[in-house]
């Protein structure tokens, strides 16, 4: 018997529970398709670098699951609060009957279950397909090739949905049980007959409230932009995250009676058409909502924000790369290991030998001829002097820079190069050459952070003592640029001198830049193979290299920016469905009391296009007023992110941003839509 | 006399061929500009069906009602919101006001619907606040409202944009006496000083006892029609009183 009533709930209702179903059917499907990447790379034709950022990103995407639970599990729970509140009535009913309070508990158990199972098993079947398609992508991202599809199904990643929703599910059991526990009849009975209280707040309050908020949130930007410089440990960016939160929910509490109250004194606006109907609506219910609005609004913004620039940083990684990444392998070699450093740091004789060797001598023990293999080769060296390390070039500011950053180590020995070594590599990369006179030197660096300690003690034109001669700055600042490949901006500086200057004593390393004979991409990776093969080689153990070649990078860096990419899609899809359904569900949930309030516009005389045009203005704006909020924080916090990701270089910050306007219309606006639809059937005529 | 409505052989017919229901049974009567006229019946008489044809909610199954010599039962859509908009104005027993407005704004809504200029709207609204003297109200939320004034408003809300005919529904049915008589009250003035016409449904003796003219309605046909004329009305409680005892007793269980 219970278990019919429990059914018959479920189809009567469904009309309100549609969105609510689709959002958990949504919310099951995504939670399986991102935890199922873990099966879908297994299969994939990567190099081993590529597979241990999939790791990572792996791990990760659990660790991301955990928090993406609690998200659902809040939105569940919220959910189903609501949904309850509107059948108060049909519990009083209940209980007048003689139904104990333990048996509603059983038919909200009963419903609970009911539409857990449904959803769960809905929602991994959508899930299960959906990750075919994810595979494709994940293998696009990845650049790997799919040499074959295959039908994947993760048993491991069904098992943790079922887990996961399966707590949630129980949490929302318990959580109802305990609220029917504690309402009384009269309250259930008289539920409906209850006409809204509409309490104007004082406008005084409203204003003062709304200009205090407006102060906070401005110095919150400000701090977030300006004075982001100055946010320096954890502590500091809680300050502003904060102060955005508490002015966020002052707003919308100020607005709700503040809007009315300026459209009010519009008249000819407010008279208009069903206007002040629309108006008193939507302010009533973002005066009953207020705090859900603010979580919305935050849930929005952090949608914002993550997805761009999630994206951004992919772009940013793979568009520094043809900078940054100029030739197809450098190769590094410390040359010239004394006896007694090779003691100390226990190098081996053998390999205290080949320091002696070049490069081009290394690889040929080897049986690699370079001729054959490289072209535009350029063989630079540096040199390190025992007596000149970071701060010998302070000069007067080293006690000012020393105080500001004690961490710093200020005894690492500068690395030297001479300018002609300098000017081959900018050739070889397309960048700026210099010219020294006999007592100059200069430095090129271009990792943020160290030049800016470099530039404070620069301007203070400190001379330095380099092999026995004196140097003054040429330049007042750091010049950019660098020698060594990598996917970031990290050279924190080389000290250019004369070529007359430096002792070739002190030899340090060589490095080799070339490009690889070849055309095409296979010819290349050929290459590549050939060199890692090198390993192989019965004589490898006896030389030292080192390498980092175009493909290895970009491999690495294509991997971290699909890992970045997944994480922000899974957590903005996240996100946002969670947001709109909760929107999508307070709109529907009322949508009883909207049938009586639009049936009675409809007989003082309203016509259908005038009704529809006002449902649609008021769930509009309803959509809209947390979504605004949220893009003007955005365009703070996006600032924010830009500064914290400057290590990533430029960022091209348009692309991801129409990107993420496209999937916020996509999956907010299609809401939104449905919501509309969905009411307008509800408000329809019989 | 000038005929406002028309209602001609009207039938509403509900279920099938082996199960017939006749909530309205061939039902004609006339009401003239100016008219005060109210239906009475029990419950389940098919009073309410009658007024929910009437007022365009409903459809009849066999027949025609003319409102201002409109055939209202050959509109359809946007014409029967036109005719509603410009033609009828509502009083319900529930009030029906909506909750989230304040007092003007629900009679101001009623204009803003037909498109009145707001320039005219406040003129006329307190116009007709200090005729049903509500003026007191008209800053305040339904749920700040009693029962009576909650009615009043609703009146001022359907009479404001000059309908032809004025449908009310046992408006006194969710009031008081005291409260009853006001509402009543002002009906009279409506009726008598600004002449329009009203149309009511009501299964109370007192109530109908203020009207014009009381048609009594059984099992969805006509049982019987009394005109108050010269008579106090006292007199035409007395007589409606008579008429209800005749009907029986389940009139008499709905008093």
């Amino acid at each position: 018997m219970l278990y019919k009533l429990s059914v018959k709930n479920i189809k009567k209702s469904f009309k309100d529970y549609a969105i609510y179903f689709f959002t958990l059917i949504l919310g099951v499907a995504i939670f399986y398709v991102f935890n199922a990447i873990e099966s879908q790379t297994v299969l994939l034709n990567v190099t081993s670098s590529t597979h241990e950022i999939i790791d990572l990103m792996v791990n990760m995407l659990s660790g991301v699951s955990v928090f993406v639970s609690f998200i659902l599990g809040f939105l569940i729970i919220y959910a189903s609060r609501f949904l309850m509140k509107r059948r108060n009535k049909e519990f009083g009913i209940y209980l007048t009957l003689g139904m104990s309070k333990g048996k509603i508990s059983k038919i909200l158990l009963c419903e609970t279950f009911l539409i857990g199972i449904l959803s769960l098993f809905v929602g991994l079947v959508i899930g299960v397909l959906a990750s075919q398609f994810m595979s494709v992508l994940v293998a696009n991202s990845f650049e790997a090739d799919l040499t074959r599809f295959t039908f994947v199904f993760s048993s491991s990643a069904v098992l943790k949905t079922i887990l996961y929703f399966g707590i949630m599910y129980l949490l929302v059991m318990i959580f109802n049980t305990v609220s029917v526990g504690r309402c009384k009849l009269i309250d259930l009975i008289y539920a409906n007959k209850k006409s809204e209280e509409v309490n104007l707040k004082n406008p005084i309050v409203c204003i003062l409230s709304f200009i205090l908020a407006v102060v906070m949130l401005s110095y919150a930007y400000y701090q977030v932009t300006v004075g982001a410089p100055d946010l320096i440990g954890a502590a500091d960016i809680f300050i502003p995250i904060i102060l955005g939160c508490v002015s966020t929910f002052i707003i919308f509490w100020s607005l709700s009676g503040l809007i009315l109250r300026i459209v009010i004194s519009f008249k000819k606006i407010y008279y208009k058409g069903l206007n002040s109907f629309v108006l008193r609506q939507i302010s009533s219910k973002v005066n009953t909502m207020v705090l859900s609005m603010t979580i919305i609004c935050l849930m929005l913004f952090v949608t914002i924000c993550v997805f761009s620039s999630s994206l951004s940083i992919k772009n940013s990684m793979t568009y520094n790369l043809t900078e940054l990444v100029p030739v197809d392998i450098e190769l590094s070699k410390t040359r010239n290991i004394s006896f007694d450093y090779a003691s100390q740091t226990g190098y081996s004789e053998t390999l205290r030998e080949d320091s002696y060797r070049s490069i081009t001598e290394s690889l040929e023990l080897v049986d690699f001829n370079v001729q054959d293999y490289f072209k535009d080769i350029t063989t630079v060296y540096t040199y390190v002097s025992d007596d000149f390390s970071f701060e010998d070039t302070l000069g007067d500011a080293e006690d000012e820079i020393k105080a500001e950053y004690p961490f710093f180590i200020y005894q690492a020995p500068e690395e030297i190069m001479t300018i002609s070594d300098y000017n081959k590599v900018a050739r070889l990369y397309g960048n700026q050459e210099y010219t020294l006179n006999d007592n100059e030197y200069m430095i090129i660096a271009d990792f943020e952070s160290t030049a800016q300690m470099r530039n404070i003690a620069l301007k203070t034109k400190p001379s330095i003592q380099v092999f026995g001669v004196t140097l003054v700055p040429k330049y007042d600042e750091c010049q950019d640029g660098f020698v060594r490949m990598s996917s970031n901006h990290i050279n924190t500086g080389i000290i250019i001198v004369p070529d007359s200057v430096v002792s070739e004593d002190a030899l340090e390393s060589e490095i080799m830049l070339a490009n690889y004979k070849a055309s095409s991409k296979e010819g290349r990776q050929n290459i590549e193979d050939t060199l890692l093969d090198l390993v192989n080689h019965p004589n490898s153990s006896n030389i030292a290299l080192s390498a980092s070649t175009k493909i290895s990078i970009y491999e690495a860096s294509i991997g971290l920016g699909a890992m970045v990419t997944f994480i922000g899609l899974y957590l903005g899809i996240i996100f946002l469905i969670s947001s709109a359904a909760i929107l999508a569900l307070k709109e529907l949930s009322e949508s009883t009391d909207n049938k009586e309030r639009y049936g009675m516009i409809r007989k003082l005389g309203a016509d259908e296009k005038m009704i529809n045009r006002a449902l649609f203005k008021q769930i509009a704006i309803f959509f809209s007023v947390p979504l605004i909020l949220a893009i003007i924080h955005s365009i703070f916090g996006l600032e924010f992110c830009k500064y914290i990701l400057m290590t990533f270089g430029d960022e091209k910050m348009t692309e991801s941003i129409t990107m993420t306007a496209i999937f916020l219309i996509i999956i907010y606006g299609g809401y939104f839509l449905i919501t509309y639809f969905c009411s307008k059937n509800i408000i329809k005529e019989k | 006399m000038e005929e406002i409505l028309k209602i001609d052989r009207i039938g509403k017919y509900y279920g099938n061929k082996s199960n017939l229901t006749k909530a309205i049974d061939d039902i004609s009567f006339v009401v003239n500009k100016g008219e005060f006229v109210a239906i009475m019946g029990a419950s389940g008489s098919g009073k309410t069906t009658l007024l929910n044809c009437i007022s365009t909610i409903d459809k009849v199954t066999s027949g025609h009602i003319y409102v201002d010599g409109e055939d209202i039962t050959k509109l359809k859509g946007n014409e029967l919101n036109r005719f509603r908009r410009e033609e009828l104005g509502f009083i319900f027993q529930d009030f029906n006001l909506l909750d989230t407005l304040t007092g003007y704004e629900n009679i101001a809504l009623a204009l803003s619907i037909s498109n009145v200029p707001v320039k005219l709207m406040d003129k006329k609204i307190q116009d007709i606040a200090s005729r049903l003297n509500i003026k007191h109200v008209l800053k305040k939320y339904p749920y700040q409202m009693s029962g009576g004034e909650k009615q009043r408003v609703a009146s001022a809300r359907a009479i404001i944009t000059n309908p032809k005919l004025v449908l009310a529904d046992e408006p006194t049915g969710a009031l008081d006496s005291k409260s009853s008589r006001m509402l009543l009250e002002s009906f009279n003035y409506l009726n008598t000083e600004l002449k329009t016409t009203i149309l009511m449904v009501t299964h109370d003796a007192f109530s109908a006892s203020y009207a014009s003219r009381v048609i009594f309605i059984k099992d969805g046909k006509i049982f019987n029609e009394l005109i108050r004329g010269e008579k106090s009305r006292k007199e035409f409680f007395d007589e409606i009183i008579d008429v209800v005892t005749l009907l029986g007793g389940d009139l008499n269980d709905a008093l």
